[in-house]
């Protein structure tokens, strides 16, 4: 199949922007939890190390993936345990677990530097066409010939959309980080909720590494996630915790982080700084734009970044 | 009671593991230590790897004991720290292996005249400072001719890091080689402006191979570019150090270094007296640069014309940078016969005719 330059891109943005959107997704709940964690650059190279060690030892893609789903909790634990039980700083705690992860991935994978993904591994993670959805023309070949990891992230796009806007726990969620002493008042078990959801986005947020390290690259390098925690730190606000708009959010930042090379094949005059600042613009202009719309659905979980005491209310 | 004792144990275990630190080694006082700083992780499986396997041929070839720092920032206050503390620790050699070391190096060369130092890559230099580095290039221009004649689509890719001279002479050299074989090929550029990032770099080899190019070289520090080519079925060309167990079907070969021989030749200057500080720049005639040894995916004609051309290079016959050389817009830069000198291709800032990219 002869595919045109655009479609290239976009096939090629998809990609990139897939690790962005899991760690977007973790930080979402993350977020609406109340609490913000700076750690997902260190989540995402926890998940990348021992997602890539298992699958290099085991040569099995679903214990990979189990794997690294556990790595990114076990980042996020940490962190829960700092915030929740002992109600430390959330930004400090945060930028802490990423000094911590980077650590972590840089030791354990030290003797794995330029190793690469074993074969089975890789085929398991080959390009799957969906049937019917793949004939689509144009958009087919963009977003239903893919991974398997791409197809696990629109299941997990549709299930905290349905967890946040559809279920009575979504909406518990968001009280706790609108308001959690009026959560607390109406009988919402904080500490529980807190914990569940950052040990789940810590989760999303290794598997968002592991992606990396499995398939986009696929191989073991150190710091491989090379600052795109930091991306997914802009691009949540960019959605506005919206876990649907994270899905067109990833691919314009993926896309944009990609877009360089393409462009100098037209030998256009951008230079690559300048793209590489735009997804920060952009989330600077939706920030504003937010706060002076002062319309509720754009803002920040209200309490988000401030440590809950009970004995405070 | 108990309370006091646990306290006075802990004492005498902290003053005990205080006193232990640092006596693993077995030194003799006349034995001479070398300390090297690094820039990134002593496996990084690139640069700082490359130097690291020069200091183990040190310790395997003499009767000396090395220490190293990997990961020090090129922050002047991080890397007179790394090397201070060498001093203390009784180094008398010092090579600091990464461009941003060079002003602290100084610096502290000018602080411990006693001391020697070599730094890679730079051009500082003191009484007891000397800088080294290698002539890259001629490798370059020999994994160009491989690629020259592997290609098949006559296009070239090259995923290359910043626009920089050393970076720019490398493509020249690559196009040269390319073009000496092939003159309908053409050599496509990909600045990714990062040395290290996996996953950019192999998305700008994919960008690359989406356009046709069928052979990858690269000027980075992961082997990204070559597991992209792998992907595709296509060929690469490597850097820095042989990593075909990256890439093992794509990998054809790669310009690497060998620090080895030179780090022991300037040790041993120095052991017996004879050191002086100097400007190095070393050719593939001294080993300090070569090309690794081609797979048997590499054509025959090519295997032979490499070995033909490294001869000439080391029987200094011939030059990479010899005129008639043009630059992209067809204006002659090198006339015929001449030699482009060290200083002109130290500020190179412009490509060769058949690099399809852009400077700046």
């Amino acid at each position: 199949m002869n595919l045109t330059n655009l479609q290239l891109f976009l096939s090629a943005a998809v990609i990139a922007g897939t690790p962005l959107l899991f760690a977007t997704l973790g930080e979402i709940i993350t977020e609406k939890a109340g609490n913000l964690n700076l750690g997902i650059e260190g989540m995402m190279l926890m998940g990348a190390v021992v997602g890539f060690i298992t699958a290099y030892n085991q040569g099995n893609p679903i214990l990979a993936l189990i794997a690294a789903f556990l790595a990114g909790a076990f980042g996020s634990l940490i962190y829960a345990f700092l915030t929740v039980s002992l109600r430390v700083n959330h930004e400090v705690s945060g930028l802490a677990l990423t000094t911590f992860g980077t650590g972590f991935a840089g030791f354990l994978g030290q003797a794995y530097v330029g190793k690469v993904v074993p074969g089975n591994v890789r085929q398991a993670f080959g390009n799957i066409k969906i049937p019917l959805l793949g004939d689509i023309p144009f958009i087919g070949e963009i977003l239903f010939n893919k991974d398997p990891m791409v197809y696990l992230s629109y299941i997990v796009v549709i299930i905290i959309g349905i967890y946040l806007y559809r279920t009575r726990k979504g909406l518990n969620l968001k009280a706790i980080g609108e308001n959690p002493a009026a959560a607390d008042a109406a009988g919402i078990n904080i500490s529980l909720y807190k914990y569940v959801n950052i040990l789940i986005g810590g989760a999303l947020c290794g598997l968002g590494g592991a992606y990396l390290s499995l398939i986009y690259v696929p191989a073991w390098q150190e710091s491989v996630v090379a600052g795109r925690g930091w991306i997914a730190v802009a691009l949540v606000i960019f959605v506005t915790w919206n876990p649907y708009k994270a899905i067109a959010g990833a691919y314009l930042f993926g896309g944009l982080d990609i877009l360089g090379f393409r462009l100098q094949k037209f030998q256009l005059n951008i230079p690559q700084y300048f793209l590489d600042m735009l997804p920060y613009a952009a989330t600077i202009i939706i920030l504003v734009i937010a706060s002076v719309k002062r319309s509720k659905k754009n803002l920040p979980p209200q309490s988000m970044g401030i440590p809950y005491f009970r004995e405070n209310r | 009671m108990f309370r006091k004792v646990c306290a006075i144990a802990l004492v005498f275990i902290m003053i005990f593991m205080m006193l232990t630190t640092g006596c693993t080694q077995k030194e003799s006082e006349d034995q001479i230590k070398v300390g090297f700083v690094y820039v990134g992780p002593a496996e990084d499986k690139g640069w700082s790897y490359a130097h690291d396997q020069g200091r183990l041929y040190l310790e395997e070839k003499l009767d000396v004991t090395t220490i190293y720092q990997e990961s020090v920032k090129e922050e002047d206050a991080a890397v007179e720290a790394s090397i201070r503390n060498m001093i203390d620790q009784g180094c008398s050699i010092i090579f600091t292996t990464s461009f941003g070391f060079m002003s602290a190096t100084k610096k502290m060369a000018l602080e411990f005249p006693d001391v020697k130092f070599l730094h890679c890559s730079g051009y500082e230099m003191a009484d007891n400072m000397s800088n080294y580095f290698g002539r890259m290039y001629q490798p370059r221009y020999l994994s160009g001719i491989v690629a020259g004649m592997k290609t098949e689509s006559n296009k070239v890719g090259y995923v290359a890091a910043y626009d920089i001279p050393e970076v720019i002479r490398g493509i020249n050299a690559f196009t040269l080689g390319v073009l000496s074989v092939n003159p309908e090929a053409e050599v496509f550029v990909r600045w990714t402006n990062t040395w290290y990032d996996p996953a950019k770099e192999k998305d700008a080899a994919l960008s690359l191979l989406d356009e046709g190019c069928d052979v990858i070289a690269q000027h980075q520090d992961t082997p990204g570019p070559q597991i992209a080519a792998q992907e595709r079925g296509k060929w690469a060309i490597g850097y820095h150090i042989d990593s075909r167990e990256s890439a093992p079907e794509a990998f054809l070969t790669a310009p690497v270094w060998d620090f080895g021989p030179y780090y022991v030749e300037q040790v041993q200057n120095v052991m017996n007296g004879t050191w002086k500080a100097e400007s190095y720049w070393g050719g593939m005639e001294t080993g300090l640069v070569g090309l690794a040894e081609m797979k048997d995916n590499v054509p025959a004609e090519a295997k032979a014309k490499v070995d033909e051309v490294t001869q000439q290079i080391i029987d200094g016959k011939f030059d990479v940078f010899t005129g008639p050389i043009y630059d992209q817009d067809g204006n002659l830069k090198v006339k015929e016969g001449e030699r482009m000198t060290d200083q002109e291709m130290l500020e190179f800032l412009w490509f060769v005719k058949g690099v399809v990219g852009k400077i700046g």
